[in-house]
């Protein structure tokens, strides 16, 4: 292994390089927004919904958790402009990334909905508010204390999933370094290299998630 | 003759197809103390819970200051009142809990403030004003920006009385409030419901504490099998007790 060659072979290809961790980075981004908020909808939903509106996005959630990413990504590539729905690689794979982060936040967020004690939404009534007044001020902020470990996980999972829109021809952090691989042949390297950038990443969502889990969290 | 605080007439409810209540009668006017006392699941909570539309009710009127609670006739049809209606309605009782309830990611301030914001519309400063002088009132003032966590079940349960009193309602509901705290922070609790009484606060009251019920009541009502098998005063109830089921009771309740 040549360090020095590996990195000039990374220095010369920079500027694709951080172009394609943009692209990792936007993605990741805009589906764990847009997931998160579709995945709240979900969750309330799977909660609060009357028992047809409850089978339906059970379907809806367990068919989406049960789906390889992969399957999902070409999915919405594919079949959609079949259809007649036009998305370039890069609305396809976020789209396709959105439903599946929404599948799973819907789940945590039914999870401790439900583990928030009865007497909370009770009391909460009993001083006047409405299912909104109780949802935002009393259950809401409890519940997001209770998911965001495993929300953070989530979103860790979204950044190491975004690599799937390399097949679908989307420049991402991956293609980005697989196209440097193939002019240099240090594949080795520079796989190890993309790992550790990945893992970059997801170190710092982790370590921001630590920090707000530490700032919000309950005196005793 | 002035309206009562609250008239309960023929209330009947039902879990399934088993009828925890069945006709209930009471009324209660303005200062009026009522203490329900029975054996476990005669149906005292539920009662409580009737009153502020915890639960439904099937037949029957329940209302509160001459408003009936949570459905209106019309057409000769019993219809249930909008969410913001029964929202509205809620907030003319206040209600304390065994568990207390209070909202964990509050401070106690906070806690009292919310219903003062959300359904009271005040401003925050006349929120935080009223609740701070209701947290003095409860001895809890120096503790106001405690969150539950820190407080004793004795402390939390008396913010949870300013919670629901801060709201100025016509009626207090108290289910069981000291059951869940260790002998020696009873007494703090029931001394605050004390003087509440003291100022002429409507309260009606599940409690197994006989020789406090039989100190702070005006009534006192014996509730079995989802009716209420005897009430009167407490002198009467407790010292002259007319069916043997009540005698039996109070006799086990070691009064
Ligand atoms: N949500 C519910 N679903 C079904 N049955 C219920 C429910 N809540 C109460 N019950 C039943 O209704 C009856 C009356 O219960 P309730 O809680 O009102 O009794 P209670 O007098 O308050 O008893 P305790 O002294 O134990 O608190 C009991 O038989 C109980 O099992
Ligand atoms: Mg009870």
């Amino acid at each position: 292994m040549d360090v020095l060659q590996t990195l000039d072979a990374i220095w010369s290809a920079r500027v694709p390089i951080l172009h394609g961790l943009g692209n990792t980075i936007l993605i990741s981004l805009l589906s764990i927004v847009m997931g998160t908020i579709l995945g709240v909808v979900v969750g309330l939903l799977l909660t609060y919904g009357n028992w047809f509106v409850r089978l339906i996005v059970r379907l809806y959630s367990d068919f989406l958790r049960g789906t390889p990413v992969f399957v999902l990504i070409l999915a919405c590539f594919y079949i959609l402009s079949v259809v007649g729905i036009q998305l370039t690689a890069f609305q396809a794979g976020v789209f396709a990334l959105t439903l599946f982060c929404s599948s799973h936040v819907g789940e945590i967020v039914r999870g401790s909905l439900q583990a928030i004690p009865a007497g909370q939404t009770e009391a909460a009534k009993s001083i006047g508010l409405t299912f909104f007044g109780t949802f935002f001020s009393v259950l809401l902020p409890q519940a997001l204390r209770m998911i965001l470990p495993t929300w953070v996980n989530t979103a860790t999972e979204i950044v190491k999933a975004s690599t799937l829109l390399s097949i679908i021809g989307v420049v991402e952090l991956l293609l980005s370094v697989q196209q440097v691989i193939s002019r240099t042949y240090l594949s080795l390297e520079l796989y190890f290299f993309a790992g550790f950038v990945f893992f970059l990443v997801n170190f710092t969502i982790e370590k921001v998630g630590r920090f707000v889990e530490r700032k919000v969290a309950l005196p005793t | 003759m002035t309206v009562p605080v609250l008239e309960i007439r023929n209330l009947h409810k039902r879990f399934g197809s088993v009828e925890v209540l069945k006709g209930i009668d009471l009324t209660m006017q303005k200062s009026d103390v009522v203490s329900l006392i029975g054996a476990s699941g005669s149906g005292k909570t539920t009662l409580l819970r009737c009153v502020n539309l915890l639960e439904d009710y099937e037949e029957g009127v329940v209302a509160v200051a001459g408003e009936q609670i949570g459905y209106v006739e019309r057409n000769g049809k019993r219809v249930r009142l909008r969410e913001r209606e029964i929202a509205r309605q809620r907030a003319m009782t206040g209600m304390a809990f065994q568990q207390f309830n209070l909202f964990p990611h509050m401070s106690a301030i906070r806690n009292v403030m919310l219903g003062l914001v959300k359904t009271r519309k005040m401003s925050k400063d006349e929120a935080y004003a009223t609740a701070e002088s209701w947290l003095e009132r409860v001895g809890m003032a120096d503790r106001k920006d405690h969150y539950p966590g820190q407080l004793s079940g004795g402390q939390q349960q008396r913010v949870a009385i300013a919670r629901a009193i801060a709201m100025n309602p016509q009626l207090m509901l108290f289910d069981e409030v000291t059951s869940a705290l260790d002998p020696e922070l009873v007494g703090e609790v029931l001394s605050v419901i004390k003087g509440l009484a003291a100022d002429g606060m409507t309260m009606l009251l599940v409690t197994h504490e006989m020789q406090f019920a039989h100190d702070v009541s005006n009534k006192v009502v014996f509730m079995q099998d989802g009716r209420i098998a005897e009430e009167g005063s407490p002198d009467q109830l407790f010292y002259h007790p007319k069916s043997e089921r009540l005698a039996a009771f109070l006799k086990n309740s070691k009064f």
